[in-house]
């Protein structure tokens, strides 16, 4: 392996396991601080046990997700110095804006959270829970604009061959953006609710087996699962619409990787969408391709009506070629790849399997959360023991998605990193093959060093999370309220009402 | 002043603001087996940071951000050179933030004894990789024509980087020492004062050398200003404490810094980075910023966005100003296996 391999393994390790933090941390974040809110508005100690569980819950996972970030952060320079240099100028700019304006709000205000119970008024401290809560939700929107501008740069001006910012509202603006942070988001609180649909069964299970269970808690966890329910239907509805609107755009944007998300290697008109693929579909000539199809559906995917014509694979390449050149520079920074041909065509197997585990575990999910409102109507629990076990394990079906999700977007923009856009909109003429972006200057020993360290860390990290989480689950509502003090032995009335 | 050099000075307050708020945390880190000698003990240290060392940590997230906007042929060839020097930082800070958020949760001596040694050991890491790519970026790194490194990883190993690593780390360990003569209360306070008034000089040594070494190799006259601007607030600071004023001697180890940070500064402008190698090579401040536009955009945010951080960072120090002691520190409540 060269040093561009092993930094890629390195970007997508470490960018797919932040992301697993990332959306549980946005999606509970927010329904943690509408728990709060119930309880304050309605005083019902229920709510604030359910305000205290998934909070504690929330922050085991919150603390992993910000540690993980600053890895995301750091690697641009030190693996990619070639494209921060070549990019700072536009790509900079919405990184520091996340820092400055809403990660700064995120860690002051959860500081504020987790120490403030009683140190502030029940009001402040609310405030407080949707302060650091929404500004997760503003940090995506800033990553996902500078993610937004490698797959369709806008704003820029070519100036001695570097890209220029002319506009930051166009980059903020810009329609893949729009159409991505959505997306994302409903991607979160998908996440989210089968993460309470799960959670909440077991514990309802449990319950249902003890005689003595104390009524408020069942009715707290039955809360907790509908929420959830709930939660994760809206948001799969909203992950169908906005990911229609995105495909839509991908097609204009970036016709290569919408090609290879469906394997199709000759263009068609009317398209049809394919479900599944039996045999090789690593080849762009499709021999041996075996695809159950539905006639018509891709051509209302890529262009909203039913007859339209969808580029292929093979029609694509030629047009590519003409545009951006049949072969990588001469340029020795560019190592093996100076002088060879260009391959056009991301990776199919992962793009078109990327593409439909995306759908394929949403989906799953989705159907999922509808069962659990469907059993669940009006204060019922489903009876037998088959269905809790199923809940707990559909948690990773989202997580599934979204890891999938991204993997698709990501390398089907190979071999750019910058991706150039066809699409006049954008600013064609700009793009960087991800082979020049490496950083120059690193050792590949060196790089293998990180991606060992960090993959070894990620891994121990993530079976202390999972025990932490396990073990916070099975304490249940008594693990996380405050014990009460036994009669007439008050410590002291000054001590702190939360300490680490 | 033009836009790039007015940068260059927002560059060097985030840097600033990371070492005066950072240092203290890492310092309270690095005391935790030396004035901690109980659990109790151990959680007053730990609960004197609990609150803000999040909101500290992305000081440096944001000098590294801005530095990335405002200029990107700084951002990108100090992080690649100093490769490993960083994935050794990202080491312990990941396990620094997992460890202060993780240590309570289980109750056992066993699990916290193995969350302390991560504490401890990333809070000595952390300061010193800092001090050392700080001190790179000062002194100089064998660059080429294209901002990439010549040589292997060990080339920023020079005398000079090694004193800026000794000197972050001792200014950490005096700072986190009066801090914590500061925010308790009780024995660990007089703990505290004493390892402070003790130790004092000789870690203020490092820094001293260093200072004296940026002046001497790149100074300017005037940076001599703030050289002895530092070294009378350092002293000044312990002289202080001695007389029990521990806000008075928090808030001169925050002036000394000041010097110490823009005599560095000073001496490292109108660079970013020399290169070891040819000086022709060497990444400016002219040379390294972004466009104008861009600087105008990051102005802005700046503009509005550093002040609200400053009030809303301000009003959780004044939140959690007690001093605090054992008597204050709860039962341990987690669930049970």
């Amino acid at each position: 392996m060269d040093l561009l391999d092993i930094a890629r393994w390195q970007f997508g390790i470490t960018t797919v396991y932040h992301f697993l933090m990332v959306p549980l941390t946005i999606g509970l974040a927010i329904l943690v601080a509408g728990m709060q809110t119930a309880w304050y508005r309605t005083g019902k100690q229920r709510y604030l046990k359910m305000t205290k569980f998934w909070g504690k819950l929330l922050l085991i996972n919150f603390a992993m997700g910000v540690v993980t970030g600053i890895v995301q952060e750091f690697q641009f320079g030190m693996a990619w110095s070639s494209y921060s240099r070549f990019v700072g100028d536009v790509f900079g700019a919405p990184l520091a804006m996340e820092g400055l304006l809403a990660f700064f709000v995120e860690s002051t205000f959860l500081g504020l959270w987790i120490f403030g119970w009683d140190r502030l008024s029940k009001g402040v401290h609310l405030a407080c829970a949707w302060a650091f809560s929404l500004a997760t939700v503003l940090s995506a929107y800033f990553i996902l604009a500078a993610n937004s501008w490698m797959q369709h740069p806008v704003g820029i001006e070519l100036v001695d061959g570097r890209p220029r910012l002319t506009s930051i509202w166009a980059v903020l603006g810009n329609n893949t953006v729009l159409a991505a942070f959505p997306h994302t988001v409903f991607g979160c609180f998908a996440v989210a609710g089968s993460f309470l649909i799960g959670i909440a069964a077991w514990q309802i299970a449990r319950h249902h087996r003890k005689s003595d269970a104390d009524d408020e808690d069942r009715r707290a966890w039955h809360g907790s699962m509908r929420l959830g329910a709930w939660v994760a239907v809206v948001a799969f509805a909203g992950l169908a619409i906005s990911g229609d609107v995105q495909g839509k755009l991908m097609f204009q944007q970036q016709p290569m990787k919408m090609a290879s998300a469906e394997a199709l290697c000759h263009s068609e008109a009317p398209a049809s969408f394919s479900i599944f693929a039996i045999g090789d579909v690593t080849r762009p000539d499709c021999e041996n391709v075996k695809s159950i199809t539905v006639p018509y559906i891709l051509s209302y995917l890529a262009e909203g009506d039913f007859h339209s014509e969808v580029k292929g694979v093979q029609a694509l390449i030629p047009e590519y070629q003409a545009k951006y050149g049949t072969h990588y520079p001469d340029d020795p920074r560019l190592g093996s790849f100076a002088g060879q041909p260009i391959d056009y065509v991301p990776n199919l197997p992962v793009t078109y399997w990327g593409f439909r585990f995306m759908i394929g575990f949403g989906g799953l999910a989705a159907f999922g959360a509808l069962a659990v409102l469907w059993l669940t109507r009006k204060r019922k629990f489903p009876p037998g023991k088959w269905w809790a076990p199923l809940a707990v394990l559909s948690i990773a079906l989202p997580f599934l998605g979204n890891v999938a999700g991204w993997v698709f977007t990501e390398m089907g923009r190979q071999p750019f990193v910058v991706v150039p856009n066809p699409d006049p909109s954008g600013v064609d003429g700009v793009w960087m093959y991800t082979a020049s972006a490496v950083s120059a200057g690193v050792h590949p020993g060196e790089m293998l060093t990180s991606v060992l360290v960090l993959t070894a860390l990620y891994g121990a990290l993530a079976i202390v999370e999972i025990f932490l989480i396990v073990r916070y689950v099975r304490g249940g509502f008594d693990g996380v309220m405050p014990p009460k003090p036994p009669e007439g032995e008050e410590k002291s009335g000054e001590a702190l009402s939360f300490a680490y | 002043m033009d836009l790039p050099t007015f940068w260059f000075c927002v560059i060097v307050l985030f840097w600033l603001g990371y070492l005066f708020l950072e240092g203290f945390d890492f310092g309270v880190g690095m005391l935790l087996p030396v004035l901690g000698r109980r659990n109790e003990e151990r959680r007053v240290l730990i609960n004197t940071i609990g609150p803000v060392w999040d909101g500290n940590e992305v000081w440096l997230i944001v000098a590294g951000g801005a530095t990335f906007a405002a200029f990107p042929g700084w951002y990108a060839s100090l992080f690649s050179t100093a490769y490993l020097p960083f994935l050794v930082l990202l080491v312990a800070l990941i396990g620094r933030g997992v460890a202060f958020e993780y240590r309570g949760k289980v109750d056992t001596a066993r699990w916290r004894r193995t969350w302390d040694a991560v504490i401890v050991l990333a809070s000595w890491i952390s300061p010193m990789i800092v001090g050392l790519v700080l001190s790179a970026s000062v002194f100089g790194l064998p660059l080429n024509e294209h901002g990439d490194r010549v040589g292997g990883w060990w080339t920023i190993f020079t005398l000079p980087n090694v004193i800026g690593a000794l000197a972050v780390c001792g200014f950490s360990l005096l700072h986190g020492a009066v801090f914590l003569a500061l925010k308790t209360e009780g024995e660990i306070r007089e703990r505290a004062r004493r390892f402070a008034l003790r130790a004092g000089v000789p870690l203020l040594l490092p820094v001293i050398a260093l200072v004296f070494t940026a002046q001497l190799l790149e100074g300017e006259t005037w940076t001599w200003v703030p050289l002895v601007i530092a070294l009378v607030a350092a002293l000044a600071g312990l002289a202080r404490l001695y007389r029990w004023r521990d806000g008075q001697a928090f808030a001169l180890q925050g002036v000394a810094l000041v010097g110490v940070v823009v005599t560095l500064f000073g001496a490292l402008w109108p660079n970013v980075i020399p290169s070891t190698l040819d000086p022709a090579w060497s990444l400016s401040i002219a040379e390294t910023a972004s466009s104008p536009y861009t600087l105008t955009v990051m102005t802005w945010v700046a503009a509005f966005g550093a002040p609200a951080v400053l009030i809303y960072q301000g009003w959780t120090y004044w939140v959690f100003r007690k001093r605090i002691g054992t008597q204050h520190i709860p039962p341990a409540h987690v669930p049970s296996a």
